[in-house]
C-alpha cells in the first residue's frame, strides 16, 4: 500500500546555509534559521514535495483507519556520543529507535518528528550528513519525517546534537501484545547476538584504549517483526533491548507477568568480540545497549514458527531461544552458567562501572 | 576465547565438585558447622557468584566472603576527603569508576559530579597523567586505591610524573595492604574459619612468603587462587585436601600468573615510592595498624593529601550496619539487620553494598535477597 503524502504539494524556494558551523543566530527564528532548517532538514527529509512548512504535519486518518485501530505513539531522545560510530550514527539511530519502539507494540511504523537541539559550533556539513541519514534510514524503513524543530543552545548546553524523534503507527486490529502476558513454558527468543550497541560505543569512544571490530547493530526491526507476528500471531510479547540490555527487558517481564525466567548461558549468543571486551572491562554483556535486537516471548506451540519466522530475515539470522517463562518464584530471572551453576540475573541499579581489579 | 573457556568448562567443573564431595565425607566437620572457606579478593567474590560457584558445592561447606574489595573498606572520612578535593576550584579528579558511587557522609563522588565538580573516570592512572599533560593549567588528583594489585601501577605513574617533571599530577594515596587485614582477622576472638583462598592478583606482585605466618602460626591452610570458576573450585579442593590431611601450607593454585617471589620490578617501585602508615582506617573493621600506605617525603610534591588542607575527619560507620561482622564471617550478608532494607545498591548504607565486589552487593545481585543462592 503506498503512504499518501501528507503536505499538499505546491513549489517552494529552499534557502541555503552559507557559513560552515551553527551559531545561535540559527536559532533565532529569522532568515538564517529558515535557511538552516531548509538547507539542512527539509531538503533531506522533504526534498520533492516543496510544500509550504505548516506548523504542524496534517495525516490523513484514512490511512491509519485502513491499517488498524488503534494509533500508536512514541517518542525518544537519543544524546549518543559519539556522534558517528561503527554502523551508524545518531540519526540512524533517532529513526530506528522510534521506528522500533512502534513495532515492538505490533504496529505499522508511518511517521516520524525530528526535534533538533544543536550546540553553538558544530559544523553545517555534521548536520547534513545527520539529516541525510535520517532520511535513508526513513525511506528504507518506509516511514516518513513529516513535522520537526531546531533549537540552537550556547557551546557547552548540550554535547553537539541531541535528537528527539516521536513516532506514530496503526496497529493492526486484533495484535495485543502485552508485557504482563508471558506464561510458565513460554519459549524467549532474541533475533541475534547481543551486547554489539553498547561495546561499539564504548570502543568509538576512545577512551579506552580498546581498539574492537565491533559495529553497532543498529537497525529498523519492523519488517522482521511483521513476519513473525504473522508466523506466530499468539505471541505474547516483545521489547527491543536498548538501555540496560536484555538483563532489563527480561526483568521487566518477569516482574510484570508475575512469573520467573529462566535463560541459559550455553543458548545466549553473544560475539566472541563483544565478550572479549566484556572479559577486559569487566562489563556483563547481558546489560549491555542494543539497537536492533528483541526479545520475544512465545508461547511453546508457536515458538518454533516464530524461530523460524525470525530467521527467515536479514535481521534475525542467528535467533534463537534463550530461555523460558518458568513457574519460579514471580519476578526472579535466573541464568543457567556454562560452568553448571546457577544466578540470579538482576535489575541494574545504575550504569556498569567497570571494576578496579 | 583461548585461555579463558579451557577454566569456564562445565565437564571438568563436576569432576571437580564430585572431588569435593569426596573430600568433604573423609573430613570430620568441626564442631557440627559447615567448614568455613574465606576468599580474601573481591574478585573471587565475584567470580564465585557470576558463575553461580556457591550453588556447586556441598552444603557442608560455607564461602565467607572477605575484605578484599577495595572499594568496599574505604572509609566514609576518606570519600568526603575525595569530594572536598574535587569541589576545589581548577581540579580535576581523576577516579577509577566503581570509587564514584561509595557513598561519603554528604554525598558520593557521583554525586559530586552531577553538582558541577570534575570528576572523571580513568581506566589506568596513566590516563590521569595524560590529562595532567592535556591540562597544564589544572590540578590532576588522581585517587589511588586498592591492595598490592594497583599499588606499583599507581608508584610507576608517580615515577613517570617525576622524569617528565609535571607539576600538576598528585595522588591520593588509599592504597592498602593485605597481609596486616588478615591478621587483623585471624586474631578476632569471633574467627570461625578453617582455610583461605589466597588473593591471585596481590600475590602476583608479592609472591606467596609473606602468607607464611598464616600457616606456621595460626595453622590456617590457604591456597592462592585464580579467578576463573575452575580455579576456585580446584583451590576449595586443595584448601580441604589440606584439612583432610591435616596440613597447613600456603599452596599456590594460581601459579601460572603467580610467582613465588612475587614481582621485583613491582615491589621496587613500591618500595621506592611509599611508606608504611602507623594506621589506616578500614570500613567495617576499624583501625588497622600498618595497614596503608602514603607517599615517601622525596615524592611529598606529588601528594594530594600534603597540597590540599584535609579535614581527615573520622566518620563512625552507620549503627545498623553490619558490615564488620559480615566481612569477618561472623555473619552473612543477609542475615545483617538492614539488608536488602534500609541498605540496597540503590542506597548503599554499608560499604559492602556498593561495589559489585562487595559480598552484599553480590549476594543482592546475584544471589537474592530472600534466598541465598547456597540454599538454592
Amino acid at each position: 500500500m503506498n503512504i499518501v503524502a501528507p503536505i499538499v504539494k505546491s513549489p517552494r524556494e529552499l534557502g541555503k546555509v552559507c557559513v560552515n558551523s551553527v551559531t545561535l543566530a540559527h536559532g533565532g527564528g529569522g532568515r538564517a534559521m529558515k535557511d538552516l532548517v531548509d538547507d539542512v532538514f527539509v531538503r533531506a527529509f522533504d526534498a520533492c514535495s516543496c510544500a509550504p512548512l505548516e506548523d504542524q504535519a496534517r495525516l490523513d486518518l484514512a490511512e491509519f483507519a485502513a491499517r488498524g485501530d488503534r494509533l500508536a505513539f512514541t517518542t525518544d531522545s537519543f544524546v549518543v556520543d559519539p556522534l558517528f560510530f561503527p554502523g551508524g550514527d545518531i540519526g540512524k539511530l533517532a529513526v530506528c529507535g522510534s521506528v522500533n519502539d512502534l513495532a515492538v507494540g505490533g504496529a505499522v511504523p508511518l511517521y516520524l518528528s525530528c526535534a533538533a537541539i544543536v550546540e553553538e559550533g558544530v559544523a553545517i556539513d555534521v548536520l547534513r550528513e545527520v539529516a541525510r541519514s535520517m532520511a535513508a534510514t526513513a525511506a528504507q524503513a518506509g516511514v516518513k519525517i513529516v513535522t520537526g524543530d531546531t533549537k540552537v543552545v550556547q557551546r557547552g548546553s548540550c554535547d553537539k546534537l541531541f535528537l528527539t524523534t516521536t513516532g506514530v503507527g496503526a496497529i493492526g486490529a486484533g495484535v495485543a501484545l502485552g508485557v504482563d502476558k508471558a506464561a510458565p513454558g513460554d519459549a524467549v527468543l532474541v533475533n541475534g547476538v547481543l551486547g554489539d550497541h553498547g561495546a561499539a560505543i564504548l570502543c568509538a569512544r576512545g577512551d579506552l584504549a580498546l581498539d574492537a571490530p565491533i559495529e553497532s547493530d543498529c537497525a529498523c526491526l519492523h519488517g522482521l517483526i511483521a513476519g513473525l507476528l504473522e508466523a506466530a500471531p499468539l505471541v505474547r510479547f516483545m521489547r527491543d533491548a536498548t538501555r540496560g540490555g536484555v538483563a532489563t527487558v527480561l526483568n521487566e517481564i518477569a516482574e510484570a507477568s508475575r512469573a520467573a525466567i529462566e535463560i541459559d548461558e550455553d543458548s545466549t549468543p553473544i560475539r566472541a568480540e563483544v565478550r572479549a571486551f566484556c572479559e577486559i572491562l569487566g562489563l556483563d554483556p547481558l546489560y549491555l545497549a542494543n539497537e536492533g535486537k528483541i526479545v520475544v516471548v512465545a508461547p511453546q506451540r508457536q515458538a518454533e514458527a516464530a524461530l523460524e519466522a525470525m530467521r527467515r530475515h536479514p535481521l534475525g539470522r542467528d535467533s534463537c531461544r534463550i530461555g523460558s517463562i518458568t513457574a519460579g518464584e514471580p519476578g526472579r530471572v535466573t541464568m543457567r552458567t556454562s560452568f553448571g551453576g546457577r544466578r540470579i540475573v538482576d535489575m541494574l541499579v545504575g550504569e556498569q562501572l567497570p571494576r578496579i581489579c | 576465547m583461548k585461555y579463558v573457556e579451557e577454566f569456564r568448562d562445565s565437564a571438568r567443573a563436576r569432576i571437580l565438585v564430585t572431588e569435593i564431595e569426596r573430600l568433604i565425607g573423609a573430613i570430620a566437620p568441626p564442631e557440627d558447622r559447615p567448614i568455613h572457606i574465606m576468599e580474601v579478593c573481591g574478585g573471587h567474590t565475584h567470580s564465585i557468584f557470576r558463575y553461580g560457584v556457591e550453588g556447586m558445592l556441598p552444603k557442608a561447606i560455607e564461602l565467607v566472603h572477605g575484605p578484599g574489595c577495595p572499594v568496599c573498606v574505604l572509609p566514609m572520612g576518606r570519600v568526603d576527603d575525595c569530594v572536598s578535593i574535587a569541589e576545589q576550584e581548577g581540579v580535576v579528579f581523576a577516579t577509577f569508576g566503581d570509587a564514584m558511587r561509595v557513598p561519603g557522609s554528604k554525598k558520593s563522588l557521583l554525586q559530586a559530579k552531577a553538582d558541577g565538580a570534575d570528576v572523571r573516570m580513568v581506566y589506568s592512572p596513566m590516563d590521569a597523567l595524560a590529562l595532567a599533560r592535556k591540562n597544564p593549567e589544572r590540578e590532576i588528583v588522581f585517587f589511588g586505591l586498592g591492595f598490592e594489585t594497583t599499588m606499583p601501577s599507581t608508584a610507576l605513574t608517580i615515577l613517570q610524573a617525576e622524569r617528565e617533571g609535571i607539576i600538576n599530577f598528585s595522588l591520593f594515596c588509599n592504597h592498602i595492604t593485605i597481609v596486616p587485614t588478615i591478621k587483623a582477622i585471624l586474631d578476632s576472638p569471633d574467627l570461625r574459619l578453617d582455610g583461605f583462598l589466597g588473593p591471585g592478583h596481590v600475590s602476583m606482585v608479592i609472591g606467596a612468603a609473606p602468607y607464611e605466618f598464616i600457616a606456621r602460626f595460626y595453622r590456617k591452610p590457604m591456597v592462592i587462587a585464580g579467578f576463573e570458576p575452575q580455579d576456585i573450585l580446584q583451590s576449595i579442593w586443595m584448601v580441604l585436601k589440606q584439612i583432610a590431611e591435616g596440613r597447613c601450607e600456603i599452596e599456590n593454585q594460581y601459579a601460572r600468573v603467580v610467582p613465588e617471589q612475587g614481582n621485583e620490578a613491582a615491589l621496587a617501585a613500591v618500595a621506592r615510592v611509599y611508606e608504611l602508615r602507623e594506621f589506616f582506617e578500614w570500613r567495617g573493621l576499624g583501625s588497622i595498624d600498618h595497614s596503608g600506605v602514603r607517599l615517601r617525603e622525596a615524592y611529598a610534591r606529588f601528594d594530594a593529601e600534603r597540597k590540599f588542607a584535609l579535614a581527615n575527619v573520622r566518620i563512625a560507620d552507620p549503627k545498623s550496619c553490619q558490615c564488620g561482622e559480615v566481612l569477618k564471617g561472623v555473619i552473612k550478608p543477609w542475615q545483617c539487620k538492614v539488608f536488602g532494607t534500609a541498605c540496597t545498591p540503590e542506597t548503599p548504607l554499608g560499604a559492602l553494598m556498593v561495589s559489585s565486589e562487595g559480598a552484599c552487593a553480590a549476594y543482592y545481585q546475584y544471589g537474592g535477597v530472600k534466598e541465598p543462592q547456597a540454599a538454592a
